[in-house]
């Protein structure tokens, strides 16, 4: 049962404390003057919404990895679409202030030499029903795609491959310019977000607000669902999905709801990602940023959501880090990372620190995935 | 028939005023400044049959001859010296008549659009005497649709000794052209010349039909033609299709090349490589490095690379075996996490060893060149020995895994780990020998791949999700599954590209395997017997 307590246990306290201070501090940091050595830039700031982006994308991959045991490789795809929907609405809140000048058409389409918006591109200048594009392109593609693998018992490596051919056609259908998303150079050169100027530091604020807000409300709604009776039944799954089945569980109904509210998570996490960094192009759908973010779960540690968070914001913080001063030595740390943590943290580096303190184990205590023969994967 | 013999008639009659011409006398034409005098010089020049004579059409063509105003000779330029030009004799070798001159003191040969046609005429008709016959095919070609009274009778006369069979059907094709245009052609002759032309493939005698077909007014002439025409394009259409599965096979094989690597890996091991693509790119750069060492001879480095390749990834990849995966047997996912890693480290080694920057490898010259068929259809050799390579490579390791005794114990821990270990199989050492054997092939992947594209870090990315994709719709564990299932993706691929484009086809082949692969998760083949459930 669900219960309160349930919810907020220790450990989901403590994290949302640390939210919550970083949220309100930076902000604050950020209005005091640039000589206090206490300042915090705008430029940091927003790297941080980044990151607290991408802490809410990790936590999505936990919820279907960590406790459902589904490694999907396409994740990012949800990302990069909830990102382009939020991209269509500032493309089209531009209005007649781009390039060529044209009220209605984007300045790519112009150049293309197109006549009309495309049928897709209605009701962008919309934010409300941006918002629910947000929402429903991502969760619409993953029920599709998780209704069509999940019936036909698709599991294991397969499905992680699948999901990753899904994420690469998509990466070569946006690359297309006939696709009218731009093409290779994707969505660019925005203005305003609800008719404030996305460059103003008022805006920047409330973004990075609005990015903890979210990355808050997404944890406690997670938490809702693995400590509920749904939860229960992804972990059984995740451990014994035969058995669950023979038990009379409706796996596949289970399996279809914690991944389709992923891929809404995920979608959210890259709508809020995009006015941030100011583009989005076809590259987020390339299989390796899928793959990267599994990573930032690995080593925070599965099933443990908060493991995700610190996983994520540690490896981008590496990664903005090391691609500035060091370029050459990223892509060995990350490819040293995915070996090391898969060879020697199995649980991450939560897994660790739960270690010395036994009493505090909230997650599953054992999320070693039970041995399984490759021919295990697909079931006729 | 008739129009031949009129056409000998008058060729009799300009021999006989071209007799004896010789060199000299049409060089000495060429120096008027009328251009009747010029073409007349021209034709003697051609007729004369001396060795230069085509040279000094060529040169003539280009306006590469000059008069020197003062001597009255004909000369060409060599060099220019401050504002003056240096200039020598035409058919001086030595160099001793050269001589600097100002610009005015020489006069340009001149011509006009007639004397260009009939200078390219004639020099095609002296390249039918050259020894090479592409020499000769291109010569005819250039002459279809042009030929006057001499060059029908030359070509008439060439036919007869032609040893060539394309060269020969060119100048039947050349010679009915005339015979169906030409004025003085009767009835039956210019039946004969469509009959002769509906068999022919070449473009020149489609062009030729068509061009007739909009002209003639005669009704039973052009339902003749007509027929012809349907006829020839429904071969055309055929040798098209032809095409299409030639260029569909040769890349199913390099699908094939690139999966089966990975069809023994995944399908015979159960162990997700995502570093498989990365082990392809080392072989592509082993043939890279064989070639920098033995510059002088591309052939034999290619011939040397695909050992070497072999044995760098196979090297690589029991590495890998022996360092990572084994100690993750069982954990599928976790495999696929740590060779992902593995992948990029790779990558980023490359990328320091050797720069960011694509590497051309050079193809050998026996693998450059084309085998036509026949007009419309030729089969380019690097593709042809890509099919060649694959199906070799296919047999092989086909071989390998049934009758040798690695073979048999690979299969045997496959199908039943403890079994095969109770039997006195020493399962690591197989594991190991298998790894390496997919890692290996993934290496001669490699070379050939370097023969089709640059050799790049990004290399080994671009082919794995094909990759997985063939093993996956073949059925795992099957290596007659991976390559119909290469060949038959890439045939489709090849299907669709003309009216999809290229990218579009690859989106419709990824989600036609998506969703293929939810109503059959095995495959193509699936594995049957107690293995399969495992």
């Amino acid at each position: 049962m669900t219960t309160y307590q349930g919810i907020f246990d220790k450990s989901t306290v403590r994290f949302l404390a640390v939210l919550i201070a970083i949220a309100a501090a930076v902000p604050l940091l950020n209005t005091l003057d640039s000589s206090n050595p206490l300042h915090v830039s705008t430029y940091t700031m927003t790297l941080m919404g980044k990151y607290l982006c991408y802490a809410l994308l990790a936590v999505a991959v936990d919820l279907v990895w960590g406790y459902l045991g589904i490694l999907s490789l396409g994740h990012a795809a949800f990302f990069a679409l909830g990102g382009y929907a939020m991209g269509m609405y500032l493309m089209r809140q531009i209005g007649d202030r781009g390039v060529y000048g044209d009220p209605l058409l984007p300045d790519f389409m112009v150049f293309l030499n197109w006549q009309e918006l495309p049928w897709f591109w209605n009701g962008f200048d919309q934010f409300w029903y941006a918002a629910l594009m947000i929402v429903l392109v991502p969760g619409l593609l993953a029920f599709v795609f998780g209704w069509l693998a999940f019936r036909s018992r698709v599991t294991g490596v397969y499905l992680s491959i699948i999901t990753q051919a899904l994420t690469y056609a998509l990466l070569l259908a946006f690359f297309r310019n006939e696709m009218g998303f731009g093409g290779n150079n994707g969505l660019t050169d925005f203005k305003d977000i609800l008719g404030f100027d996305l460059q103003a530091n008022a805006t920047r604020v409330a973004l990075y607000i609005a990015s903890a807000v979210a990355l808050g409300l997404s944890y406690i709604a997670c938490r809702f669902v693995v400590t509920s009776r749904l939860g229960r039944v992804a972990m059984a799954i995740r451990d014994a999905e035969s058995r669950t089945r023979f038990i009379g569980y409706k796996v596949e109904n289970v399996k279809l709801f914690i991944f389709v509210m992923s891929a809404v998570l995920a979608g959210i996490a890259g709508a809020l990602y995009v006015p941030q960094v100011g583009i989005i192009n076809p590259s987020e759908f390339s299989p390796l940023n899928s793959i990267e973010l599994v990573v930032w779960v690995a080593l925070g540690g599965r099933a443990t959501l908060y493991g995700a968070v610190v996983g994520a914001v540690a490896v981008n913080y590496a990664k903005t880090y090391l691609t500035a001063a060091l370029p050459e030595v990223w892509l060995f740390t990350l490819g040293a990372m995915f070996v090391l943590v898969t060879l020697f943290l199995p649980k991450g580096v939560m897994g660790i620190l739960q270690r010395k303190s036994p009493a505090n184990s909230s997650g599953s205590d054992d999320d070693t995935p039970k041995p399984e023969l490759p021919q295990d994967g697909v079931k006729a | 028939m008739i129009a031949r013999v009129l056409w000998s008639f008058l060729l009799l009659a300009c021999a006989l005023t071209t007799h004896a011409a010789t060199l000299e006398q049409g060089l000495e034409q060429l120096k008027s400044k009328d251009f009747s005098h010029i073409e007349q010089g021209i034709a003697t020049i051609a007729a004369s049959g001396d060795d230069n004579a085509e040279l000094i059409l060529n040169l003539l063509l280009n306006g590469e001859i000059y008069r020197h105003k003062k001597s009255n000779e004909l000369v060409t330029i060599q060099g220019k010296e401050d504002k003056q030009l240096i200039i020598v004799n035409l058919f001086d070798d030595s160099g001793d008549s050269a001589q600097t001159v100002s610009k005015r003191k020489i006069k340009k040969v001149r011509i006009n659009n007639k004397l260009r046609a009939s200078l390219k005429s004639a020099i095609a008709s002296l390249k039918l005497n050259s020894n090479d016959p592409v020499l000769r095919l291109e010569a005819v070609n250039q002459l279809i649709g042009k030929l006057n009274p001499v060059l029908y009778q030359t070509l008439l006369e060439r036919q007869q000794t032609e040893s060539d069979d394309r060269v020969k059907s060119l100048i039947d094709v050349a010679l009915a052209v005339t015979d169906l245009n030409s004025q003085d052609s009767d009835k039956a002759s210019q039946i004969n010349a469509i009959e002769l032309l509906s068999e022919s493939l070449q473009p020149a005698a489609r062009n030729a039909l068509q061009q007739f077909v909009d002209e003639t007014d005669n009704a039973s002439l052009k339902f003749k033609a007509n027929k012809g025409l349907r006829s020839i394009d429904e071969r055309r259409k055929w040798a098209g299709h032809a095409e299409t599965l030639f260029f569909g096979l040769s890349l199913g094989s390099v699908l094939v090349l690139a999966a089966i690597g990975l069809a023994i890996t995944f399908g015979v091991m159960g162990v997700i490589n995502m570093a498989h693509g990365e082990l392809i790119m080392l072989g592509a750069y082993t043939t890279y490095v064989v070639q920098l060492l033995m510059p002088n001879n591309i052939a034999l480095s290619i011939l040397v690379s695909i050992p070497a390749a072999f044995l760098v990834s196979a090297i690589a990849g029991i590495m890998i075996e022996r360092g990572v995966i084994r100690f993750l047997y069982g954990r599928p996912l976790e495999t696929l996490l740590a060779t992902f890693g593995i992948s990029l480290i790779l990558q980023q080694a490359v990328r320091s060893v050797f720069s960011p920057l694509n590497r051309s490898v050079a193809t050998p010259e026996f693998m450059s060149g084309v085998i036509e068929i026949n007009p419309v259809l030729s089969l380019t050799l690097n593709r042809l020995y890509i099919i060649a390579f694959c199906l070799i490579v296919f047999a092989l390791l086909f071989m390998l895994l049934r009758y040798t005794r690695l073979g048999i114990e690979v299969r045997a821990v496959a199908q039943n780990r403890a079994m095969a270990r109770a039997m006195g199989v020493r399962s690591e050492w197989v594991d190991a020998m298998t790894f390496g054997l997919g890692s290996g092939i993934a290496g001669v992947a490699g070379v050939a791949l370097s023969q089709l594209t640059n050799v790049g870090p990004n290399l080994g990315q671009a082919y794995i999700i094909d990759s997985f994709m063939v093993v996956v719709f073949g059925g795992v564990g099957n290596l007659w599954g991976t390559l119909v299932a290469g060949l038959s993706l890439g045939v489709a691929n090849k299907i669709m590209e003309p009216w999809a484009g290229a990218v579009l086809a690859k989106i419709l082949v990824l989600v036609f395997i998506i969703l293929f692969i939810q109503k059959r998760p095995r495959g193509l083949f699936p594995q049957k017997g107690r293995s399969a459930e495992g």
